[in-house]
């Protein structure tokens, strides 16, 4: 794969478009696993900007950060899902505009 | 050439596969969506040189996190309900605003990217760099992160055990 050349402007425009269709589904949802997985393509967008630009100097440390943001992930989606799985239980439904009282 | 070729459709699938996500009222169907989205990321990865990234795009985001999502969708059992209460709440009147605001940020983006970075060919980084430099300078970094998976794993244990307490004493209050 080596010479070959994709402007690092597409990569970026590709990356900041899934960014921004990501952001937009975290404000359009209400359903709280429609908000989780808004938050992972926004955070697979970073990831991809990472690694473009590791990848446009050829250093190894755009990849790294991308395991980080992999790690970030899993760790938000197991506590996230922990949580939908409360909310359910006690309010019966996902909307996130009920779940508004700290102490159930 | 062909490869630029690639890239360009898989970039197109990625962002078609996201909308198509972020739409659909059946959190099942906006779930295969996103997984065909991350798995054409992960040819975007593999393009531009990076294998190790895009290995691992594929086994743990499209495999281990979206079948945890997989099964608490099965989990919660939403049906036909949760389906007519997604799109009663996906009115163009509720959308609208949020899209304008994005549309606006995005806009700021492009602008910015459009002068500063210019087209630059790109070099494959192999998955022995990406291991060197990982337990080299970024050692502390692996340390930090296994400690932010052990704080989920706790975290998330927590949650699912009194989940799963709360429904043993409801049964016992049953009977």
């Amino acid at each position: 794969m080596d010479g070959l050349n994709i402007p690092l402007n597409h990569i970026l425009l590709v990356s900041s478009l899934l960014f921004s269709i990501g952001m937009l589904g975290l404000m359009i949802r209400r359903n709280i696993i429609f908000i989780l997985m808004s938050l992972e393509v926004m955070l697979n967008a970073a990831a991809l900007a990472f690694v473009a630009a590791g990848a446009h100097w050829g250093q190894p440390d755009g990849q790294i950060v991308f395991m980080l943001i992999l790690t970030v992930a899993a760790a938000e989606v197991a506590v996230g899902l922990g949580l939908v799985l409360q909310v359910q239980k006690r309010f019966k439904t996902l909307d996130m505009d009920h779940a508004n009282r700290m102490q159930g | 050439m062909l490869e630029i070729g690639f890239f360009y459709i898989a970039a197109t699938v990625a962002l078609v596969a996201t909308v198509m996500a972020m739409t659909r009222a059946n959190a099942i169907h906006a779930l295969i969506y996103l997984i065909v989205s991350l798995l054409a990321v992960a040819v975007i990865f593999f393009l531009i040189g990076a294998p190790f990234a895009a290995a691992l795009e594929i086994v743990i985001y499209a495999g281990a996190i979206m079948v945890l999502f997989v099964f608490v969708i099965m989990m919660l059992n939403l049906g036909e309900k949760g389906d007519k209460q997604e799109r009663q709440w996906l009115q163009p009147s509720i959308w609208a605003g949020p899209a304008i605001l994005s549309a606006v940020l995005l806009l700021e983006l492009l602008i910015v990217i459009s002068q500063t970075a210019g087209p630059v060919s790109v070099t494959a980084v192999s998955a022995k760099e990406v291991g060197l430099a990982l337990f080299g300078p970024y050692v502390l970094a692996v340390e930090i992160a296994s400690m932010l998976l052990l704080a989920g794993l706790v975290g998330s244990f927590h949650l699912g055990r009194r989940y799963l307490e709360r429904d043993n004493l409801e049964k016992q209050g049953d009977q």
